[in-house]
């Protein structure tokens, strides 16, 4: 009997019928089939704990959810504290939360970025930063990178893989071209018609496996879209918030964009909260129709103190020399495992505690992800290029804990190289 | 099960980070070779030592605590002067102790927790650091809220010094708003390694409370014996200077002077002449109701000076007056001036011989500061050894002011701002706080038989020279400037190859030919793996 206070399950197994029954059969049988039978029951910082009792090492973190780690002491702390004055706000009103976390998003941001609209998830944000270009520019188009992930929504979705879009007839190629990553002079190509209102990119490709930029590439973009009269919506969902050891992955390019989008760890991983800040231009739509985008979960003031509160710790000296030092040893620390298989682990992709493991395997990632698992680590593959494994340690992660990962995930490494499966199809 | 050290981490917020980051400091300065590790203590010693005078100011204006001239002494003591003192001194290279069979690795506290006082402060600061650095300790000053700013600006200062010289980030970090519950919570979380407290009684048995490891010392109230044989003109001087010392805020200076019958007059008439005015009964008394109001210390007094005091008292003393002498007739605790009084301000007792005069300084040491100090002022080893026997006290200072005597400024003990009590004074430490106390060491020790030979370990050494920022800033990993693996064979082949031919190419070229070289070679390997 496993009593969850509010609900219980007799087993797993029950659980996972239920699951398959009343949720998402085609989900629930994913994971079966991956081999990961992973039902999360206890947290607690950087470690998770199945149904089974057995421990992981989350270094998936859900793209960046959990980079505070799982309930967080403080960020729970705010909130409760929080629930005792606060609910979800009403979002007709000015609001104390929601102008609150707005003063405090703008002052840590690129300058240029002045106003703060909320969302209640990163599809939602995305969608506002469309909308926003748009009206902006007068324009229609968005230009994203293929492969590109940002969210599910309406609009988000016809930006990303067709994999989801084409699902529920939502693909608008005529409205959304793609252009290949690091590729400039497709980029022009797709700008030079002057008829585009956005370059929407994230900071490094999370879904897509991490590809980096090449050095220049994202400047070379934000040139072209000031040339051609484009805004550049820097997607910073996966690379905010101190993962790539400044609070927005962006600055470490120099580039000021005319939209930042920030969802996922903005929550704490406690309260859904997404928001996306905008310059004056991209913003003009606040000054003219404050109604014109309208989210009654967007901006819960609880989540606005979650955020608030994240948005804190994270900034903090401590925290930034910290991921600095997690960021050092985990990547000496990978190129040592590398070292030992130059073969197999051919590649690792790295800026900060944003990490893409390359395997020599059109599904490699999968093999090191299952191994990985067996050995109580939680990393997952790229939906949209399985060779490679994101890894994403946590950005409060102790000396030790990191020595641990490391230990794990090398034997990860070398029994999945030694996978029959993984030799027959390397070679062939 | 949380993925933290085996203990209670008890530190919120903001603070609780300092202590993660100081152990990724740590983590990182139990690499550092000696070499490193002296060119680190050297750059913050020089700044320290720089700015002596500014904090000797500083700390009095911030606590109104002492006099500036002595403060700037103590802190030029705790910076180049602990340099000299440990010149050649080395807590990093493993030693090997041949006959033995024994190599010792030296293995660091960690996390040092630095409690500095309020009477005491940026010296204090000085010390702490320069010692946890020098055994390849990260240091968190907390520093008593009294002296707050001081403490913290120069701990930032040494901090920048100390990365500045290649040290990890966050090796050096202090408290900026230091308050009893924070403290309590550093001092018992688990990531604190070891407690350096210096400080009231209170801080102290907190410190023994926590939990951790703590180097805690008990409170001086020092006795000092001047029996017939003494130089009483050179013992005067030396008295009068010592109380005078930072207007007596230190646990070392003197606080009840035990002077034998026959010199005492001369003693009196030499004192009074470089500077101390011994008080008549009335205005011994007028100095006990003021600064002992209801049987406790009026704190307005600590480390005010001489003049101050006397005028507040209502006694009329000479402006040069630097020490108040008040005589009193009997050591039981019921008399105010048998207990510390942390300001220049001398009790005095007459004892018929030298006998007495040990017996008065137990009875002194009886009533407060066991485990401290006690000085004297005699030519007679026996006397001093009957002294040294008697009095619980783990120093005694010969024919030298106690102020500097016991904190090793003027004598031979290490020098230090942290004196150890001892079992006696209910301390974990009977000597002056030194490096050594902030290290511990693994022992490799071989099979005593001497069939089993001890292998030759001279030159090894498991640390390495630093040249690079610690941590390296997170640059992309395809950033030409970001860590690569370490060179295979192969790159090596290729760089030899293509020293010679990169001359005449471009970089594109280069890295195509360089391309072509591998997959030949790698090819060519694998043949031969396989045949």
């Amino acid at each position: 009997m496993h009593d969850y206070d509010a609900f219980n399950f007799d087993s797993k197994a029950e659980m996972l019928e239920k699951s398959a029954h009343y949720w998402n059969p085609d989900k629930t049988k994913f994971w079966s089939d991956s081999g990961i039978d992973l039902v999360i029951d206890r947290r607690e910082g950087y470690l998770l704990w199945d149904m089974d009792g057995r421990r992981l090492i989350d270094v998936h973190l859900n793209g960046g959810t959990y980079n505070l780690g799982h309930r967080n002491p403080e960020v729970v702390a705010a909130v409760k504290k929080a629930m005792d004055r606060f609910d979800v706000g009403n979002h007709h009103f000015p609001s104390l939360g929601r102008t609150a976390l707005a003063e405090a998003l703008v002052e840590s941001a690129p300058a240029g970025l002045t106003k703060v609209a909320y969302a209640s998830g990163g599809g939602e944000a995305i969608d506002i930063a469309l909308k926003s270009a748009r009206h902006a520019m007068q324009k229609r188009k968005i230009v994203s990178i293929v492969k590109a992930y940002h969210g599910h929504t309406g609009l988000a979705v016809a930006t990303g893989d067709d994999r989801f879009s084409k699902l529920f007839l939502s693909d608008r190629p005529e409205e959304f071209p793609q252009v290949p990553f690091n590729d400039l002079p497709a980029m022009e190509q797709a700008l030079k018609g002057r008829d585009v209102a956005a370059v929407i990119m994230e900071t490094i490709p999370a879904t897509y496996g991490f590809p980096l930029p090449n050095p220049g590439y994202l400047e070379a973009v934000k040139a072209l879209c000031e040339k051609y009269d484009a805004l550049y919506i820097a997607d910073e969902v996966q690379t905010g918030l101190m993962r790539t050891g400044e609070l927005w992955g962006i600055t470490k390019h120099g580039i000021e964009p005319d939209i930042l989008v920030s969802g996922k760890g903005l929550s704490g991983g406690i309260y859904p909260i997404a928001a996306v800040l905008l310059s004056e231009r991209a913003g003009a739509w606040l000054r003219e129709d404050g109604f014109g985008h309208i989210s009654t979960f967007g901006g819960a003031e609880l989540g606005c103190v979650a955020a608030l509160k994240t948005l804190e710790i994270s900034r903090r000296p401590e925290v930034r020399s910290m991921v600095h030092y997690i960021a050092d040893l985990v990547g000496s620390g990978l190129r040592q495992v590398q070292a030992q298989h130059p073969d197999w682990f051919v590649g690792i992709r790295q800026n900060g505690v944003v990490l893409g493991l390359e395997f020599a395997h059109p599904e490699g990632a999968k093999y090191v992800m299952r191994e990985l698992y067996k050995l109580g680590v939680w990393a997952i593959f790229s939906t949209l290029d399985p060779r490679v494994l994101q890894y994403k340690p946590g950005i409060l992660m102790t000396p030790d804990l990191v020595e641990e990962l490391l230990d794990r995930t090398a034997l990860a490494i070398s029994r999945a190289a030694a996978d029959p499966a993984v030799s027959r199809r390397k070679a062939s | 099960m949380a993925d933290q050290p085996n203990g209670p981490v008890t530190v919120p917020a903001q603070a609780g980070h300092m202590l993660e980051r100081a152990r990724w400091a740590a983590r990182a300065f139990a690499s550092y070779s000696h070499g490193d590790v002296e060119r680190i203590v050297r750059a913050v010693a020089d700044v320290a030592h720089a700015h002596a005078e500014k904090y000797a100011e500083w700390a009095v204006r911030e606590t109104g605590f002492g006099v500036v001239e002595h403060k700037v002494r103590k802190n030029r003591a705790c910076s180049r002067g602990l340099l000299d003192t440990y010149a050649g001194q080395d807590f990093v290279t493993p030693r090997v102790r041949i006959d033995d069979k024994i190599v010792e690795v030296p293995r660091a506290a960690g996390v040092v927790l630095a409690l500095t006082p309020s009477t005491n402060p940026v010296a204090t600061v000085f010390f702490k650091v320069i010692l946890a650095l020098m055994t390849r300790n990260a240091v968190v000053v907390s520093p008593h809220p009294m002296a707050r700013e001081c403490c913290h600006d120069a701990a930032q200062l040494l901090a920048r010094a100390a990365v500045e010289a290649g040290a990890p980030d966050g090796i050096v970090q202090s408290v900026a708003e230091p308050t009893i519950p924070l403290v309590e919570a550093l001092m018992g979380d688990a990531r604190t390694n070891v407690i350096l407290a210096t400080g009231g009684t209170g801080v102290v048995r907190a410190a023994y409370g926590s939990g951790n490891p703590a180097i805690g010392v008990g409170p001086g109230n020092v006795p000092v014996l001047v029996d017939s044989t003494a130089d009483i003109r050179t013992t005067a001087q030396r008295l009068v200077e010592s109380k005078a010392f930072d207007n007596s805020v230190l646990c070392t200076n003197e606080s009840v002077l035990i002077v034998e019958e026959a010199v005492a007059d001369k003693l009196v008439r030499e004192m009074e002449r470089v500077g101390a005015a011994v008080l008549g009964a009335d205005d011994a008394q007028r100095l006990r109701d003021f600064m002992f109001p209801v049987g406790r210390l009026n704190v307005d007094v600590v480390g005010r000076d001489a003049s101050w005091i006397a005028q507040q008292a209502g006694i009329r003393v000479g402006p040069r007056t630097k020490v108040l002498v008040a005589p009193f007739d009997v050591a039981v605790p019921e008399e105010p001036l048998t207990h510390e009084k942390l300001s220049p301000v001398l009790g005095m007792i007459r004892v018929p011989d030298a006998a007495t005069g040990i017996a008065t300084a137990r009875a002194i040491v009886r009533i407060a500061g066991a485990g401290h100090s006690a000085a004297i002022h005699s030519s007679d080893p026996a006397t001093v050894m009957r002294y040294a026997a008697d009095v619980p006290v783990l120093r005694v200072s010969v024919n030298v002011g106690n102020s500097t005597g016991s904190s090793g400024l003027d004598t031979n003990l290490a020098p230090t701002m942290t004196i150890g009590t001892g079992f006696v004074g209910r301390s974990a430490l009977g000597e002056n706080l030194q490096p050594k106390h902030l290290v511990n060491w693994t022992r490799i020790a071989y099979n005593s038989d001497p069939a089993e030979a001890m292998p030759a370990y001279a030159g090894l050494s498991p640390w390495h020279d630093h040249r690079d920022p610690v941590p390296s800033y997170p640059l992309a990993s395809n950033d030409d400037r970001a860590p690569r693996q370490a060179p295979s064979n192969v790159d090596a082949l290729i760089d030899r190859i293509g020293a010679r031919t990169a001359s005449n190419g471009s970089s594109a070229d280069d890295a195509a030919f360089r391309e072509q070289v591998r997959r030949l070679v790698v090819e060519e390997l694998s043949h031969l793996i396989k045949g």
